[in-house]
């Protein structure tokens, strides 16, 4: 391995046994002597042909949406699982522990799990006792010290746990997802934490879903999806890729249960295209097919996003375009341009259609879905592309 | 390689004086006599079972100081009843720390034994002022004593490892052990002195006397309060039968702890 590099993951797989029933009793050990070797379980691939290196005093991210095999790539990392082939070598020192607030009991006082935390990470009743104050005070629980556990709040036991771990002195720290607890408050504390560590050039392996802060610390992250890593790199790019991942089923079906009408015609297709990052148009095509003769036909659309807002809709006959009759079995396709300016997110289509002055044909509230990803971001609800000049005099 | 030897040795050292000292205060919280019902609960058992077999069927007719030598029984059963007992859950009940940290195993199952030894020796407070009360004559090998006390803590240790590893795949040893020990209550010369079985079917004291734990009793016996036990020595009077306590008792262990360092990786998985 070479002289720059802490971790190095080569080839690892991790499968799991998950059995059938319970199967750890000494009846279906005697039952299954003699037998042909039934399987009793199932194997699981939790992580399939894992393979990286991170350098010494590399901020390294691994993102993956849950149960993707993140936590598992950790604790093998961690020497708590044993990958069931391939092999994972480190140079420096590793903290014991992934989370937070290992080992704490909450019949204990606080006071007591600080001494049971701080042997945790390797510490001596000496050396807690020498680092004590400080730790309270970074906990502001000065005064809860000699109460119990169980009577601290979430956040307070947060507090403490997060002002021992702070202590540790490894060269590899495992942080898995720290920042998905505590208030804001207790959030910048942990940033402030990680910029200390990477000031320090503290080896750090990140796991996370917040994206935000990945592509704030991270030097460089992989992205793990169903066993594998598909992608590894540039936190940015990685993020990206993340976020990808839950749309990569792109374009699905809305559902049914939103239809109602008279029964006089019904929508047969919808199609939405063309709201990719890239695309300056989208189009929504539609097919409304006619159960029986009608007249005065008039066909439109909604989109709402995923907070159900309405951002606009379109129906023919404010276009002033006519559609004067459908007959049996016969078909309209609609079809809709309209510029891209839709930021990124889950949208919906709702289908309508009308005869004889206003009678509905049919109403489809949620035809379709469609996910958006764009590279220019807006915290507002829709994204136009604005020109703008500037005149200096 | 010497330096990473003594990181690790120190923090398994570290730890294991963590989980006693938490171990001593989680055990009698909340309780109003606290500590003072580690020394109760012996001596309750003790004056039942005195009150049943000593008063009632007189068995301790033969022996003198049967009170004493019935507490001694009592003393070192419960001993290595308490550390085989939570062996048995010792890995499985910590399977929260297991699946979160990565650390020595088989610290936990020394911890549990080193605070039951704690306990024994708080005992043996109350045993000896039973014995100076009784008047025991102390001899000269009495420190010898140590050695079986040594030999006690090995097999206890050796059976928890085992047991605790055994644990985690098959549940139903918890329940296959309390019958064992239940058994082995009676089995073992505890309530009545093995001279009763000798005169009767003297085969049967000596298949008694395989078990380790009978020869230890016996021996400490003999030791601290009456030369006029029977030993493993004087049931088989000759041959090299006499290497079978200890010999049994170290090989156990060792097989024991190799086993457990063995399945010891799997237990963060399969708990």
């Amino acid at each position: 391995m070479d002289d720059d590099i802490a971790i190095k993951v080569d080839g690892v797989y991790k499968d799991f046994k998950l059995p059938h029933e319970q199967s750890n009793s000494l009846k279906s050990l005697f039952m299954n002597i003699g037998k042909k070797r039934r399987k009793g379980y199932e194997v699981q691939h939790a992580l399939k042909d894992i393979s990286f290196e991170v350098k010494k005093g590399e901020f390294f991210g691994i993102v993956g949406r849950n149960g993707s095999g993140k936590s598992t790539l950790l604790k093998i990392i961690a020497e708590i699982y044993r990958p069931t082939k391939g092999e994972v070598t480190k140079s420096g020192r590793l903290v014991p522990f992934i989370e937070l607030g290992v080992g704490f009991n909450p019949e204990l006082t606080g006071r007591e799990n600080v001494y049971l935390n701080g042997a945790l990470l390797g510490f001596s009743k000496k050396e807690v006792e020498a680092m004590y104050d400080d730790i309270v005070a970074f906990a502001e629980l000065e005064k809860f010290m000699d109460q119990k556990l169980k009577n601290y709040s979430s956040g307070m036991q947060v507090r403490l746990a997060f002002a021992v771990a702070i202590r540790a002195n490894a060269e590899i720290m495992l942080i898995d997802e720290v920042l998905a607890v505590g208030d804001a408050d207790f959030q910048r504390k942990c940033f402030d934490y990680f910029k200390t560590l990477k000031k320090q050039g503290t080896t750090v392996i990140f796991v996370s879903h917040d994206m935000e802060s990945v592509k704030e610390f991270c030097d460089r992250a992989i992205l793990i999806s169903e066993s594998v890593v598909i992608h590894d790199g540039d936190p940015s790019d990685v993020a990206q890729e993340y976020n990808r991942l839950f749309i990569s089923d792109k374009q699905r079906k809305g559902t049914d249960a939103g239809r109602w009408g008279d029964g006089t015609a019904k929508f047969t297709s919808v199609r939405v295209d063309g709201f990719d990052s890239d695309s300056e148009k989208i189009t929504i095509k539609s097919t409304l097919t006619g159960l029986t003769n009608i007249e005065g036909i008039s066909v439109g659309f909604m989109l709402r996003n995923i907070e159900d807002k309405v951002l606009f809709g379109f129906n023919t006959k404010e276009e002033d375009v006519k559609i004067s009759h459908l007959k049996k079995g016969g078909a309209i396709k609609v079809t809709w341009t309209l510029p891209n300016i839709l930021p990124n997110g889950t949208f919906m289509v709702d289908l309508a259609a009308s005869h004889d002055g206003g009678r509905t044909s049919e109403w489809w509230r949620d035809a379709a879905r469609f996910n958006v990803t764009t590279t220019k971001r807006t915290r507002f609800i829709t994204n136009p592309r604005a020109a703008v000049s500037v005149d200096e005099e | 390689m010497m330096e990473k030897f003594k990181q690790r040795y120190r923090y398994s050292l570290i730890l294991l004086h963590q989980l006693v000292v938490t171990d001593f205060k989680l055990r009698y919280q909340g309780s109003t006599l606290g500590y003072v019902w580690s020394l109760l609960r012996p001596l309750f058992m003790f004056v039942i079972l005195y009150l049943v077999f000593g008063v009632v069927f007189n068995a301790g007719a033969t022996v003198p100081h049967y009170p004493v030598y019935l507490l001694l029984g009592i003393l070192l059963w419960n001993y290595f009843s308490e550390v085989t007992n939570n062996g048995i859950q010792a890995i499985s009940s910590k399977g929260d720390l297991l699946r979160k940290l990565n650390f020595p195993k088989y610290v936990i199952v020394l911890a549990g034994s080193i605070s039951a030894f704690i306990n024994l020796v708080i005992n043996f407070v109350v045993l000896i002022a039973f014995m100076a009360f009784a008047g025991v004559e102390v001899h000269w090998h009495a420190p010898l004593f140590l050695l079986i006390l040594a030999e006690m803590f090995v097999l206890s240790i050796g059976v928890a490892f085992l047991l605790s590893a055994l644990y985690v795949r098959f549940r139903d040893i918890g329940y296959v052990w309390e019958i064992i020990m239940q058994a082995g209550f009676y089995f073992t010369p505890i309530l009545y002195p093995i001279t009763l079985v000798i005169e009767r079917a003297p085969f049967i004291a000596q298949i008694q006397m395989f078990n380790p734990m009978a020869q230890i009793i016996q021996d400490a016996r003999y030791l601290l309060i009456t030369p006029q036990t029977a030993t493993f020595e004087q049931i088989f009077s000759s041959g090299w039968y006499r290497l079978w306590p200890i010999g049994v008792t170290i090989a156990f262990t060792i097989l024991a702890a190799w086993y457990f360092r063995r399945q010891s990786p799997k237990f963060a998985e399969e708990i």
